[in-house]
């Protein structure tokens, strides 16, 4: 199975090089905040294959943490888009 | 043979997961950006971090299981909220809906909400300037 490990690898680096893309190109600032929510959803992805890969039970902890700052980290850019502060 | 399923369930996560991306690049607008990427993405993640937990549960390795299944329902929960909040902040903010757009049903509820934000903003200026 290494080679379907890699080939996942490759997808997902793929996808994050067209997410860094759009980060880049963005002609706007919510453009770029979706592909900033959009790559860290890729990441927890990427920390899956890897514990598939290493039987380490650790990539999983990284996984769920990463769902978690990713989401508050995306609200909170959400709340300086529409312009408002941050506990209203 | 069961593991072989699971794989299955990951090679087409990760496949959702690059359409999903491709759908980043190439369409014409933020609003349209952000819907096919989160849905794809989405979808895409919960089906990877689905096949890892049942690999996992076949191996006997349920502390990866239990934590893959946690994760999967934190992302389908999450990740729609966090896609909502930015395109309702990209439409307060006022960036503009593409071209061929056909319907506009935000219009008048987001120019309400925008008058809210400078009233709000001038009677805090004037606490200010009176504290």
């Amino acid at each position: 199975m290494s080679v379907f490990v890699q080939i996942a690898l490759a997808v997902l680096l793929l996808s994050s090089v067209l997410c860094l893309h759009r980060i880049g190109r963005g002609p706007s600032a919510p453009d770029r905040t979706v592909a900033i929510d959009i790559l860290g959803t890729l990441v927890v992805g990427f920390c899956c294959v890897m514990a598939l890969t290493t039987k380490q039970e650790y990539y999983m902890n990284i996984a769920i943490a990463w769902a978690l700052i990713s989401f508050v980290g995306t609200l909170a850019l959400a709340k300086y888009l529409e312009g408002r502060s941050y506990d209203a | 043979m069961l593991e072989n399923f699971f794989y299955v369930f990951i090679g087409v996560g990760l496949v959702f997961d690059l359409f999903g991306c491709i759908g980043l690049v190439r369409l014409p607008d933020v609003y349209n950006r952000a819907q096919a990427a989160t849905k794809c993405v989405t979808l895409g993640t919960c089906m990877i971090l689905i096949g890892v937990a049942g690999i996992g549960f076949i191996g006997a390795n349920w502390q990866m299981g239990l934590k893959a299944v946690i994760c999967a329902a934190f992302v389908l929960l999450t990740s729609p909220v966090a896609a909502h909040a930015i395109c309702r902040g990209a439409y307060i903010s006022g960036v503009p809906l593409w071209t061929g757009s056909v319907e506009d049903a935000f219009a008048d509820r987001a120019q309400v909400i925008r008058t809210q934000q400078t009233t709000e903003g001038s009677v805090q200026s004037e606490e200010a300037e009176t504290t």
